[in-house]
């Protein structure tokens, strides 16, 4: 039953995503690799869909790939998956809601969960610098200092002062980067 | 002022789509017009609970806007209500995504959009690091801190696998919640 394989692996998503948007990255690039419902590509393309459009990236992803795999149907089921397991949460938590804030337990919990989805969503910008500008796989296998491509990283550093030093909408920089990649023909 | 539980559900629905269709992007980029359209027009609540909504949120497992959609909903009109809410907020993102979804592929070929994707990705990269330094100042800030961090990195690199982010988020708790229980023990001796 695809359907019910959609909401299970949406429904993980939701779960497990802890502290904010980008913190679905590395559920859905290892999801890539498992399911084949999309490529590791097409996640980092979402990544800059989810900033141009309304939604939160993990439910974009539940719709694109439960529309890909099932139509529409599909893709409203993997949608609300990944919304449920909040739902619940929330729901539960409501009744206690000032005590759960000033939890120790709950403190205690952030303290180690916050540098373990730094972790991974640092590991998740590793594979994608991997795949658009610096080929650390290719390391060994090209000539001296060709496994990347300056050009790119040049961009790359403009880019990163310009959202730290500016502070814009993402939108705004990722309208950029699409007319320099049409210019310059990355 | 409405009285709360005479908020009718399909009034809640379409607040919540408003919401949900004007933001770009997730999370935060969401509560400025969850205080203009459920705060300043309607008048539902108050904006100091829009804000402790959103540190509740975000010490919570799941995506932030739609824990925020559903504590607001069941403020509102119970588990109906946050049924309703996090309907509202996802509808349009997935009536956007299936429209993106349904033409992407007829477009994906062409030489501009290549190129032009190539581009995004590099702000996607650069977008993604940004995130990082911030979650990293207020994360890592202490030894055991950084030794979670590198752990969870060295198992993502090298063994990495579909469960490892979960085991690794699962893993992470656990030690926080025995070392910080352990730490405290040996300070108060």
């Amino acid at each position: 039953m695809i359907y019910l394989q959609l909401f299970w692996e949406f429904f993980k998503v939701g779960l497990f995503t802890v502290g904010g948007g980008m913190a679905a990255v590395p559920l859905l690039l290892a999801m890539a690799g498992s399911t084949g419902w999309f490529t590791e590509d097409f996640v980092v393309q979402m990544i800059a869909i989810s900033e141009s459009t309304p939604g939160p990236i993990g439910i974009n992803m539940a719709t694109y790939a439960g529309y890909t795999v099932g139509g529409i149907p599909g893709g409203i089921i993997a949608s609300i998956a990944t919304a449920i397991p909040g739902i619940i949460i929330v729901v539960l938590v409501s009744r206690a809601l000032e005590k759960f804030s000033e939890s120790v337990l709950v403190k205690d919990a952030f303290w180690g969960l916050r540098p373990a989805v730094t972790a991974l969503i640092a590991y998740a910008a590793f594979t994608i610098i991997n795949k658009t500008m610096i080929y650390f796989t290719k390391i060994g296998t090209v000539p001296f200092l060709e496994f990347f491509s300056w050009q790119k990283v040049l961009f790359f550093a403009v880019m990163l002062f310009g959202i730290m030093k500016f502070k814009k909408h993402p939108v705004l920089y990722i309208a950029i980067a699409a007319v320099v990649g049409i210019v310059f023909k990355f | 002022m409405e009285q709360q539980q005479n908020i009718p559900l399909w009034k809640l629905f379409l607040a919540f789509f408003k919401c949900g269709a004007v933001t770009f992007g997730g999370g935060y980029a969401k509560q400025p017009i969850l205080d203009r359209e459920i705060v300043d027009k309607r008048g539902w609540i108050t904006k100091e609970e829009v804000m402790d909504y959103y540190a509740v949120a975000q010490a919570l497992p799941g995506i932030i806007s739609i824990n925020v959609a559903s504590f607001i909903g069941h403020k509102l009109r119970k588990i109906p209500g946050a049924i309703m809410g996090v309907l509202g907020v996802i509808s349009p993102c997935i009536i956007v995504i299936t429209a993106i979804a349904m033409l992407f592929s007829n477009f994906q070929d062409n030489e501009y959009v290549v190129h032009a994707l190539q581009g995004i990705n590099i702000a996607v990269a650069a977008l993604i690091i940004n995130t990082i330094i911030t979650m990293w100042k207020k994360g890592v800030k202490e030894i055991p801190q950084f030794l979670i961090f590198l752990v969870v990195f060295c198992l993502s690199l090298f063994i990495g696998g579909q469960r490892m982010p979960i085991y690794c988020v699962i893993g992470s708790l656990i030690f926080a919640l025995v070392y910080k229980r352990i730490e405290r023990r040996v300070r108060s001796k």
